[in-house]
């Protein structure tokens, strides 16, 4: 049964059923400029300050193809182990919206970038594959604001044109758990590559979430309704939670499921309707006449692979395999690029096990208390390499280490410099050791007179005592060995 | 010199570089006479007292080395000119000036000329009579109230009116070639990638082709020189090896073999364009060409691919012309409302009517049927003249199945208004580069002309072609000044 551990059904009565989730996500290529113009795409800047004359959609301008982006989804598409088409076609889909300029987005509908590929994830029963369907690259529209004004609305273009994967999955996916997985090792495997910064407050990383479901045991799909544009892992949670159970009270209740698109209200977690499948735009896609079909050598595609670097999937197995970590320190540790990168600085001097510990335990607590991102660490790696070999070199306790590293917290310090400035260096000089524990012992005649005639669960006292007196810097395996013989 | 207008190119470029003529005297000539034709309403928008004051300027430090010093020249209203209103002869672009230029007028500037003025033209390049523009219909100076044909209606009228030595059209089914026709004047539509398109009013995309419109071939082979650019600004700009046409030319045609198409001898085609035909074939072969019958099958099915393919890819150029960036805008309750009213009271009926033919074979449902079949058709007509081309160098047909019509006559038949374009539209179809040249008149004494099309990239060889076939002909325009009171 252990297989079924993490499997997520809804109860309802005497059925059971099951969630079935496909992800559209939406990723914004990391690119100084834009799919079809060299406006930048700096997030933040001031409205319609990032924006040219193609973006505005003006009489005359056309669309010329940023290849950096181009290269940017091929290197998705080579991460995501997928196929990638040697030609592909950029299309129009037509449709009328205020932060629309050209009345049309540019995208990739019958023959995009890349085709198939595959996800890993990990789940805490094991691993599970999830197909992708495609890849293709379009175009971002601008953003409309509705709330600055009583009776207007603002554009503003600076998004327009901005490049976007969209990263299509199959329905794979059956529980929140696993789509908080899959977007995190999405995410995980982009950043690696350099393609998408996986933002997701700044809209980098967005998704469109299919959910149907079906009674347990059964091949066929339900009815879908799709999600729009949820831009949070928790809300997608949320979301296909409601929407789940919703669509089971409707089959439970005798009632049918309409296909149709629908929005997450985050204030009141629920679902609901958008359009109708009747309502459904018709989008009249074509390719675009202003753009020839991409054509992609085989020496292009190659020239790209080279550039890959080792993603988490492969990094993983390395540090399983040579710095013999857990799966679960290894998980942890490749999960993003920044910690690993992290880590391997840190190994590079010092005892991997001591360093794996340190990340994983007294770092992530202090960063996650601070609200850090590893990048933020006040903490270097190189000094968390010195501060490591302090300890394995017994120049402090582990006990000391602690203190030296909440220290190191407050502001990037050499551990080297805060032991020397504050004294604590481990007293690991037998000789000044047994002066010390002498003096215990004289101090405490009476106890070690009763240590002596069979109370041996005194010793922790006497160590303890030490310990106190040399301001815990004594080298405890010393102190027991010498208390051991003095007493 | 009270001759200055009747000059052609060739020769102002001559006069102007021997120091005869300056810029100001030219450019004030050809301004008087424009002044003077407003009758033909060939302008919608004039800029003469900037053009006047370049000309002096150009006088002042004359750089004599450019091909059109100083050379005063109108352009067709579908160019964009920066700082200068450009509005495709709609009401939605009434009131745009563009902060750009497009790449094809940066051309003809950077050679030294002078913009005096935009040159009516059907609203979007959409129709062929020039009765669709915003802003009027245009006469054509052949005689009162006769249709200059169109799109390039403007462009033709002021040509053949000597209102510009020359200028600028655009040709996305014929647009340059038919007004070319029904003035007695040169139209050359070049291979679809030889002018960048950008800074041109998109109408269909993958169709639209600039080119030069001038009174004799040689001056149309130098502005096509001039022109003719690879543009990385767009993507559809071909980059291959271009002649100096003008220099290049030659009347030396013997031995080029001409094919004459079967499947032009539509049903219904008046006997003097039968005639016209024959007596093409006639000078051809006295210029030393070799005439073979050739076979293009799919000739009938181009009208009906066209009339598919442009309205599909005009449906969605122009939905950004939509009242919220620039241009026109009507007020509306909300959105929807204001983009209705907007395009409603803002676009012409046949402009309408395109988008709505363009929305529909675009639809679901009706896509396969009708676009996708009009792109797998337009291959088929393509292969024609890949076929054909196996054996000949150029192919010799009528312009138009008639002579230029009056005004009014076809305008609530809009299906006998498309058929003017029967013998242009394959060329659209198929890329090629093709010419219209005058060679002859009708009973009424009005124009007719004959197309050449070569094959891709090969204008130099249709331009010798016309250039032989020109002296031989011999074409002289009838043109009386009537409209000048």
């Amino acid at each position: 049964m252990s297989k079924n551990k993490s499997e997520y059904l809804i109860n309802r009565h005497d059925n059971q059923y099951e969630v079935v989730i496909g992800l559209e996500v939406h990723a914004q290529v990391t690119s100084e400029s834009k799919l079809f113009s060299t406006s930048a795409t700096k997030f933040g800047a001031e409205p319609n300050t990032q924006v040219s004359l193609v973006d505005a959609a003006f009489p005359g301008m056309l669309p010329v193809i940023n290849e950096y982006c181009v290269k940017q989804a091929i290197k998705t598409g080579i991460g995501l182990k997928a196929k990638i088409n040697k030609r592909s076609v950029f299309d129009r889909k037509n449709y009328f919206y205020a932060d629309l300029p050209q009345g049309y987005q540019i995208s990739q509908f019958k023959d995009p970038i890349v085709g198939e590929g595959k996800v890993i994830l990990d789940m805490p029963d094991g691993q599970k594959e999830v197909g992708i369907e495609r890849l293709h690259l379009e175009q971002d529209a601008g953003k409309s604001i509705h709330d600055l004004d009583p009776k207007n609305t603002f554009v503003d273009l600076n998004r327009s044109g901005v490049a976007l994967m969209e990263i299509v999955s199959k329905p794979d996916l059956r529980s929140p758990d696993e789509v908080n997985a899959y977007i995190k090792k999405l995410r995980s495997i982009m950043r690696y590559l350099g393609t998408c910064d996986g933002n997701m407050q700044e809209g980098s990383l967005r998704a469109d979430v299919n959910v149907s479901v079906r009674k347990k045991g059964s091949k066929e799909f339900g009815t879908r309704c799709e999600i729009k544009n949820v831009n949070s892992i928790k809300f997608m949670q949320m979301a296909i939670e409601y929407e789940a159970n919703r669509q089971v009270d409707l089959i439970e209740d005798g009632q049918t499921i309409d296909q149709e698109t629908r929005l997450f209200d985050t204030k009141k977690n629920e679902t609901r309707s958008m359009r109708s499948k009747e309502d459904a735009h018709d989008y009249r896609y074509f390719p675009d006449p202003d753009l020839l079909p991409l054509e992609i050598s085989d020496d292009f595609i190659e020239n790209l692979k080279s550039e890959i670097p080792e993603l988490p999937d492969e990094k993983k197995k390395r540090f399983i395999e040579k710095f013999k970590l857990s799966p679960y320190e290894a998980n942890i540790l490749v999960s993003d690029i920044e910690t690993s990168n992290y880590f391997e600085n840190v190994i590079k001097k010092s005892d991997v096990k001591l360093a794996t510990n340190w990340i994983i335990g007294e770092l992530f607590a202090a960063l996650n208390e601070k609200n850090l991102e590893i990048t933020e660490s006040p903490i270097s790696a190189g000094n968390l390499s010195k501060l490591i070999n302090l300890i394995k070199d017994g120049t402090i306790s582990g006990k000391i280490a602690k203190t030296v590293f909440e220290q190191m917290m407050k502001g990037d310090k050499d551990p080297q410099k805060i032991v020397e400035e504050k004294g604590l260096k481990q007293e690991s000089d037998p000789k000044a050791l047994e002066a010390l524990i002498d003096k215990v012992i004289d101090d405490n005649r009476d106890k070690a007179t009763e240590y002596k005639s069979g109370k041996v669960k005194l010793f922790g006292f006497f160590v303890g005592q030490v310990m106190k007196v040399s301001g815990g810097k004594a080298n405890p395996q010393l102190v027991n060995e010498i208390l051991k013989k003095k007493l | 010199m009270s001759d200055i207008t009747k000059q052609s190119l060739s020769e102002l470029v001559e006069n102007i570089k021997g120091k005869k003529l300056s810029s100001s005297e030219v450019t004030k000539a050809f301004v008087e006479r424009s002044e003077k034709s407003k009758e033909l309403n060939a302008y919608i928008t004039e800029d003469y007292a900037n053009a006047l004051n370049k000309a002096k300027k150009f006088d002042e430090k004359p750089n004599l080395d450019l091909k059109l010093p100083g050379i005063p020249m109108a352009v067709k209203d579908l160019f964009c000119t920066k700082d200068l209103r450009t509005t495709a002869g709609s009401k939605i672009l009434n009131n745009f000036v563009p902060t750009y230029e497009s790449t094809v007028t940066q051309n003809i500037w950077n050679e030294g000329a002078i913009l005096i003025g935009k040159l009516n033209c059907d609203e979007f390049a959409m129709g062929s009579s020039n009765e669709t523009s915003f802003f009027g219909n245009v006469q054509n100076p052949i005689d009162k109230n006769l249709v200059p044909g169109g799109s390039s209606g403007g462009s033709s009228s002021a040509v053949a009116a000597q209102l510009t030595p020359i200028t600028i059209g655009t040709d996305t089914g014929g647009s340059i070639r038919q007004p070319a026709s029904f003035t007695g004047t040169v139209g050359l539509k070049p291979t679809y990638g030889s002018c960048s398109r950008y800074g041109i009013v998109a109408f269909a995309s993958s169709l639209d082709q600039a080119g030069p419109m001038a009174q004799n071939v040689k001056d149309c082979a130098l502005l096509q020189e001039i022109i003719s650019t690879y543009d990385e600004k767009d993507s559809t700009s071909i980059d291959f090896k271009r002649n100096v046409y003008s220099k290049e030319l030659t009347k030396d045609i013997k031995g080029k073999k001409i094919g004459i198409p079967k499947e032009y001898r539509v049903d219904g085609m008046p006997k003097e364009i039968e005639d016209l035909w024959k007596k093409g074939i006639e000078y051809a072969k006295d210029c030393g060409a070799e005439i073979i019958d050739i076979s293009l099958p799919h000739t009938n099915y181009a009208l009906p691919t066209y009339y598919i393919v442009a309205p599909a890819e005009a449906s969605s150029n122009l939905a950004r012309y939509d009242g919220v960036k620039y241009g026109f805008r009507a007020e509306g309750e909300n959105l929807i409302d204001m983009y209705e009213k907007t395009r409603s009271e803002g676009f012409g009926a046949e402009v309408q009517r395109r988008i709505m033919i363009g929305t529909y074979v675009l639809s679901s449902g009706y896509y396969d049927a009708y676009y996708l079949k009009a792109q797998k058709v337009r291959k088929l007509i393509k292969n024609d003249f890949d076929d054909a081309y196996k054996k000949v160098d150029a192919i010799l047909t009528p312009s138009t199945p008639s002579s230029a019509f009056k005004i009014g006559e076809k305008t609530n038949d809009p299906v006998s208004m498309y058929l003017n374009d029967i013998f242009t539209v394959p060329v659209n179809l198929a890329g090629l580069p093709g010419i219209s040249i005058p060679a002859g008149h009708d009973a009424k004494g009005y124009p007719l002309g004959l197309q050449i099309i070569g094959k891709a990239f090969d204008e130099q060889n249709i331009l010798n072609i016309a250039y032989a076939m020109e002296e031989k002909i011999n074409f002289k325009n009838n043109i009386t000044d009537w409209w000048i009171k």
